[in-house]
C-alpha cells in the first residue's frame, strides 16, 4: 500500500501458488499442528490461525515491538519471523501469561504501577519483560532498559513500565524463589 | 527513576490511587481494538496514494484492478463529490482532478483479503501531470500558486475562521490589545527573534482503523472505528453524505492511542463508499505504518516571529507575534489550532499591549490536525525561549523576570478575561519547579569553561505553560447512570477512554458522590452513538472537567430520585433524607432507612405493591460563560479552565556528539484537585516523554519536491526506554477551580507543552548557545557548538 512500491514487503504474490506446509509447534503449552502458507509470518499465524489477538501489528517491520512473543525463551518480533521458522518451537503469547485463571506477578505489577494506558503495546511489552525475567531474575536497571528498548509505547513515557518490571522481578524472586 | 505515589486525599474515593478500570483486559490480551475486529463477509480496503506533492490527474484506468479475482469494488474521485471537514470543508474524500500532497488518496479498492487489495492497487493506472508545488511558507504567502483555487468559496465556520481571498491563507486569526507599535517604540528594550519547528506525527501505536458497512438500500451507515470522538464523526459523516445524524452509527471499542490525531473524520467516508459499491459488505481499512505517515494528518510545522518590549525593570510592555502554521494541503482542524494561538499566544503573562497574527497556511504537503496540546507546544517554544532570551539581554535572572510578569488574581489575559484565585496560580508552579531543580541562577562563562574540559557540560532551565480547552463556546458533555437490581451502577459516557483514564476518573467521582465502593461502579467501555449519551469530542483536556461535572449532576439526579421514592416509603419529606453507605436514611433517625438495592428497580412493599421504578439518571454539562472571540481583536472569553504549569530541567550535553541527557525534569501543574494520582502520574511521564520526542528527536523530512523522506520507524523514531529522563518529578498544585468537579482542572495534554522550551533554556545555561529550531538533535547541537566556537575565535 506504499506510494510507489509494487507490493508490501511480506505479502505473498496473490497469483503465486504456494504449496501449503505443515507446521507443528507448542503455543502457550499446547502442541498444535496446522497446514499453512509458507510465507505466513508468525504474527499472522498466531492471529489468523490460532485466533490469539493479543500480539498486535503496529509497524510490520520489526521496529516497534507490538508483536513481541517469546519463541524458545527469546523475545522475537513475530511480524518478521516466518511461522515456518517456529517448527517445533515453544511459543508463548500474552494469553499464556496467566496460569489457572490467576494473573501472573508481572501482570499484577503492570496494573499496580499503571504501566499501560491505551494498552495496544502492552502485550508486546509484557512478553519482552517476561523473556528478560526468565533469563535474568535479578536484572540491573540498565538490563531492564536494554531489554525493553525495542518496544515503543507512545502513552506512558516508559517510567511506569520500568517500575512495574523492577517490582515484578523483586516479587518473583521473593515469592517464587527465583 | 521516579516512583509514584504518596498523595494524601481528603476524600474517600476522589484522589485515591485506584487501578485503571480496564487494566485487567489490557494485560491479558482481551482488550479488543478496531484493528482486531472481524465481521462476516468483511472485505479489506486498500488506498492508492499520490506519488506527487501536486499533480493533475490526467486519467485513471481501473479496468485491470476491477478484473482481478477477489476484488469487489474500485472507486475513484471522479465518481464522488464528497467533502469532509468540521471547521473547513476543504477536503475531498478522494482527490479529483488534482492531488495536493504526496500521500493523498487517489483511488481505493475493497477485496476479499488484504493481499488481493494490495495487488489491485498496483493494477490501477494513473496518468499524472506533475505541477509546481507550494513547498515553503514563504512561497505559500506569495500566493503565485494556490493550493486551493476555490479558496474564495470554501465552506467554513463563519465568524470564527477567516479564509483570505485569492491566497493560501486558510484562516487569519487576530489578537489586538492596546497599542503595540507605540508601546514597542517607548520600550526600554525590544527583543526580536524567530523560532520554528517541523511537522511531527502523533504515532498512535494502533494506526487509524475503521470498519464501515453502508446499507445499499438506505442511507444507514454503521461504523466501528478507532476514532476518539464518535459523536463528532457521526456529525461529519452526516454532513458529508447529506444524511441524518441518526443514519450514522459509530461504535468505538478500545482505541490504541489518539493524541488528537483520531479526532475528526478520516477513512470512514471512503469505507462507506467502498462498502456500498461492494453491495453493503463491511469494509475494513487499516493503514500500514508507512501509509499512516504519508497519508494521515500530522502536527503542523510552525514559524513564530516575536518582538517583545520591556521596561528597564523587566516588566513586559508589548508583545507582537506572527505565527505561521504550515498546515499542509488541508486545514480543516488546523485552523482551530491557529485560533488557539491568538488567545493563548503569549503564555501565562500579563501584558498591556499585544498583537498576534496567526495564519493557518496551505502548502502541498501532508495535512495537519489537532495534536496533544493543540498548538501550545509550538507557541510555547516561541514564547518561553523568547522570555529566556529577553532575560539574558536584560542581565536579569530568568526566574525573577518571569515571576514579575506572570498572571495573578486581578490580571487580565490578552483576550480580556479576568484571572481570579479560582483560575489557579502560575507562580506556584514556577516556584515549585525552580525549587525542585535547585536553581540558583545562570552559570557564568568561567563555570562553563571549567566544565567544558570534562567533555560534558550541565545546565538548568525552566519554562512556563498554560492551556485551556480549545473548543466551541457551547461544548457539551453528558452521562447516564442506570442501576442494576443488586445496586451496582452502570455508567455511560460519550467520551472515549483512549488511555487517559476517563472511565476510571468518572467511576471515582461517581463512587464519591454516591458513597459506594468502586467495585460497584461499571463504566461501559465500548462507546456507541446508538446507546451512549452525547459528548462533543474526546479532546482538549476537557473531559475530567466537563464529564466530571456531568457525572456529578447525574449522581445528584439519582440521589434525588431515590430520596423522592424513599420519602414516600418512610413517610417524610426528601429534605429530611440523606444518603450514604448504600442507604437513603432519615437525618434524625438513621434507622429509618431504605437500601439502594431495594430502590434500584422499583420498591416493593411487603404486600407486593410497587412504587418508584428503575433508577435511571442523567447529567448534562455545557461549557459555562464562554463567548466567540471578536474577529478583529480576539477579545472574548475562550477559556473554560486554564491549567497553568511549569517544567524545570537539568541536563547534560556531550560536547563531542551533541547528545543531550535529561538528568531530571520537575513538572508542576495547578490541577485544582488530584482525582487519581496514578493516572496523573502517567499523564505526566507520558506527556513529558512525548514532549522530549518533539524536543530532541522527531520531525518529518521532506525533499525539495515535498516528498516525505522518512515515513517509517527506521528513520522517524519516537522515544524509547533508552531516551527517557533519568528522573521525572511530578508536582501537583491544588488551587481549586470553583466550578470544576471537586475543584479539578484538566491536565491530559499539558505535560507535553514547554518540554522543548525548558530543554532549550537549559541548553543555553549549559552551552551559552541559543537554539531557535527544533528538534535539538545531536547533529544540530554539535554543529551549533562548532559554529559558536568558530564565531568566538573570529
Amino acid at each position: 500500500m506504499s506510494v510507489d512500491k509494487d507490493c508490501s514487503m511480506f505479502a505473498e504474490h496473490p497469483d503465486s501458488k504456494q504449496t501449503p506446509i505443515d507446521l507443528c509447534l507448542t503455543v502457550n503449552g499446547k502442541k498444535v499442528c496446522y497446514s499453512i502458507d509458507p510465507t505466513m509470518s508468525l504474527l499472522h499465524f498466531l492471529r489468523d490461525k490460532m485466533k490469539l489477538f493479543g500480539a498486535k501489528e503496529s509497524c510490520g517491520e520489526g521496529e516497534c515491538g507490538a508483536c513481541t512473543v517469546i519463541m524458545n525463551g527469546k523475545a522475537v518480533t513475530s511480524c518478521i519471523v516466518l511461522a515456518a521458522e517456529a517448527e517445533g518451537a515453544h511459543v508463548v503469547t500474552v494469553e499464556g501469561l496467566a496460569e489457572n485463571k490467576k494473573l501472573s506477578i508481572l501482570q499484577e505489577e503492570f496494573i499496580t504501577h499503571d504501566a499501560l494506558q491505551c494498552g495496544f503495546c502492552t502485550p508486546g511489552i509484557l512478553m519482552s519483560a517476561r523473556a528478560l525475567l526468565d533469563a535474568n531474575p535479578n536484572p540491573t536497571d540498565e538490563e531492564i532498559i536494554e531489554a525493553l528498548s525495542g518496544n515503543f509505547c507512545r502513552c506512558t513515557g516508559y517510567i511506569p513500565i520500568f517500575n512495574a518490571v523492577k517490582a515484578a522481578a523483586e516479587r518473583e524472586r521473593k515469592e517464587l524463589g527465583k | 527513576m521516579t516512583k509514584c505515589c504518596d498523595y494524601k486525599s481528603k476524600y474517600k474515593h476522589v484522589g485515591q490511587r485506584y487501578d485503571r478500570k480496564d487494566a485487567r483486559k489490557k494485560v491479558t490480551g482481551q482488550a479488543v481494538y478496531a484493528f482486531d475486529m472481524e465481521f462476516p463477509g468483511m472485505l479489506y480496503g486498500g488506498i492508492l496514494l499520490s506519488p506527487y506533492a501536486r499533480a493533475k490527474i490526467v486519467s485513471i484506468d481501473t479496468s485491470e484492478a476491477e478484473a482481478l479475482p477477489g476484488v469487489k469494488a474500485v472507486v475513484t474521485g471522479e465518481q464522488y463529490d464528497i467533502k469532509v471537514g468540521l471547521y473547513m470543508q476543504d477536503k475531498l474524500m478522494l482527490a479529483k482532478g488534482e492531488t495536493r500532497y504526496q500521500g493523498e488518496a487517489v483511488a481505493a479498492v475493497a477485496a476479499i483479503d488484504q493481499k488481493i487489495a494490495d495487488k489491485a492497487l498496483t493494477l490501477i493506472k494513473v496518468e499524472y501531470q506533475p505541477l509546481e508545488a507550494v513547498t515553503t511558507l514563504d512561497q505559500a504567502l506569495e500566493a503565485k500558486v494556490l493550493v486551493h483555487e476555490d479558496i474564495n468559496t470554501v465552506k467554513h465556520l463563519e465568524g470564527v475562521f477567516f479564509p483570505q481571498k485569492d491566497s493560501n491563507i486558510a484562516s487569519w486569526n487576530k489578537n489586538r490589545k492596546g497599542d503595540v507599535d507605540k508601546a514597542l517604540e517607548e520600550s526600554y528594550m525590544v527583543v526580536e527573534n524567530e523560532f520554528s519547528l517541523p511537522t511531527v506525527g502523533h504515532v498512535p501505536m494502533e494506526t487509524h482503523v475503521c470498519i464501515v458497512q453502508a446499507d445499499p438500500y438506505s442511507d444507514k451507515i454503521r461504523i466501528w472505528s478507532s476514532a476518539q470522538s464518535p459523536f463528532a464523526l457521526q456529525q461529519m459523516m452526516a454532513w458529508s453524505f447529506n444524511i441524518s445524524h441518526s443514519d450514522v452509527e459509530v461504535n468505538v471499542p478500545f482505541v490504541g492511542g489518539g493524541f488528537g490525531g483520531k479526532a475528526g473524520i478520516h477513512l470512514e467516508p471512503l469505507g462507506a463508499v467502498l462498502s456500498r459499491a461492494a453491495g453493503g459488505l463491511p469494509v475494513k481499512i487499516r493503514p500500514s505504518r508507512e501509509q499512516e505517515f504519508n497519508q494521515l494528518p500530522t502536527r503542523a510545522a510552525m514559524r513564530g516571529r516575536i518582538k517583545t518590549g520591556v521596561d528597564k525593570d523587566g516588566m513586559l510592555q508589548a508583545v507582537k507575534v506572527v505565527y505561521d502554521w504550515d498546515s499542509g494541503a488541508y486545514a480543516d482542524y488546523g485552523v482551530n489550532v491557529g485560533k488557539a494561538a491568538v488567545y493563548s499566544g503569549i503564555g501565562p503573562y500579563e501584558v498591556p499591549n499585544s498583537y498576534i497574527d496567526s495564519k493557518t497556511i496551505y502548502t502541498n504537503k501532508v495535512f495537519s490536525t489537532a495534536y496533544r496540546g493543540f498548538g501550545h507546544l509550538e507557541t510555547h517554544w516561541t514564547i518561553e525561549r523568547q522570555m529566556d532570551l529577553i532575560s539574558q539581554k536584560l542581565g536579569m535572572d530568568p526566574y525573577e523576570f518571569r515571576r514579575k510578569n506572570l498572571l495573578k488574581p486581578g490580571s487580565r489575559t490578552i483576550s480580556g478575561e479576568l484571572i481570579t484565585e479560582s483560575s489557579g496560580s502560575p507562580t506556584d508552579c514556577l516556584d515549585a519547579v525552580v525549587k525542585e531543580i535547585g536553581w540558583t541562577g545562570r552559570k557564568t562563562e568561567e563555570e562553563r569553561a571549567k566544565e567544558w574540559k570534562t567533555g560534558k557540560v550541565r545546565g538548568k532551565g525552566f519554562a512556563m505553560l498554560q492551556k485551556a480547552p480549545a473548543m466551541p463556546s457551547n461544548t457539551a458533555s453528558s452521562a447516564i447512570i442506570q442501576m442494576t437490581g443488586d445496586a451496582h451502577f452502570r455508567i455511560m459516557i460519550g467520551a472515549i477512554d483512549i488511555g487517559q483514564g476517563a472511565n476510571t476518573v468518572i467511576a471515582q467521582m461517581a463512587a464519591q458522590e454516591l458513597d459506594v465502593p468502586m467495585e460497584k461502579i461499571e463504566v461501559v467501555d465500548t462507546v456507541s452513538t446508538q446507546t451512549n449519551p452525547y459528548d462533543w469530542n474526546t479532546v482538549a483536556s476537557k473531559f475530567t472537567f466537563m464529564g466530571g461535572n456531568a457525572i456529578v449532576m447525574a449522581c445528584r439526579d439519582l440521589i434525588r430520585q431515590m430520596k423522592d421514592v424513599s420519602a414516600q416509603i418512610l413517610r417524610t419529606t426528601p429534605d429530611n433524607l440523606k444518603h450514604g453507605g448504600g442507604y437513603i436514611y432519615h437525618v434524625h433517625n438513621p434507622e429509618r432507612r431504605i437500601s439502594y438495592e431495594s430502590l434500584s428497580l422499583g420498591y416493593a412493599y411487603e404486600n407486593g405493591m410497587g412504587v418508584g421504578g428503575a433508577m435511571i439518571a442523567h447529567g448534562s454539562s455545557i461549557a459555562d460563560g464562554l463567548t466567540n472571540l471578536h474577529p478583529e481583536t480576539g477579545q472574548g472569553n475562550p477559556a473554560l479552565d486554564w491549567t497553568f504549569g511549569a517544567h524545570g530541567v537539568e541536563l547534560e550535553v556531550d560536547i563531542e556528539t551533541g547528545d543531550i541527557t535529561v538528568l531530571k525534569i520537575a513538572s508542576a501543574f495547578d490541577i485544582g484537585q488530584v482525582i487519581n494520582e496514578k493516572l496523573i502520574y502517567g499523564q505526566i511521564t507520558g506527556g513529558v516523554v512525548q514532549g522530549l520526542g518533539s524536543a530532541v528527536l522527531e520531525g518529518y523530512k521532506f525533499n525539495t519536491e515535498n516528498k516525505l523522506m522518512n515515513p517509517s520507524f527506521t528513520d522517524n523514531k519516537i522515544p524509547t526506554m533508552k531516551d527517557i529522563p533519568l528522573e521525572i518529578v511530578p508536582i501537583y498544585i491544588e488551587n481549586p477551580q470553583h466550578d470544576g468537579p471537586f475543584g479539578a482542572r484538566g491536565v491530559g495534554e499539558h505535560p507535553m507543552i514547554s518540554v522543548p522550551s525548558a530543554i532549550g533554556n537549559a541548553l543555553y545555561d549549559a552551552l551559552g548557545i541559543n537554539f531557535h529550531v527544533l528538534p535539538l538533535s545531536p547533529e544540530k547541537v554539535a554543529l551549533g557548538i562548532i559554529e559558536n566556537a568558530r564565531k568566538n575565535t573570529e
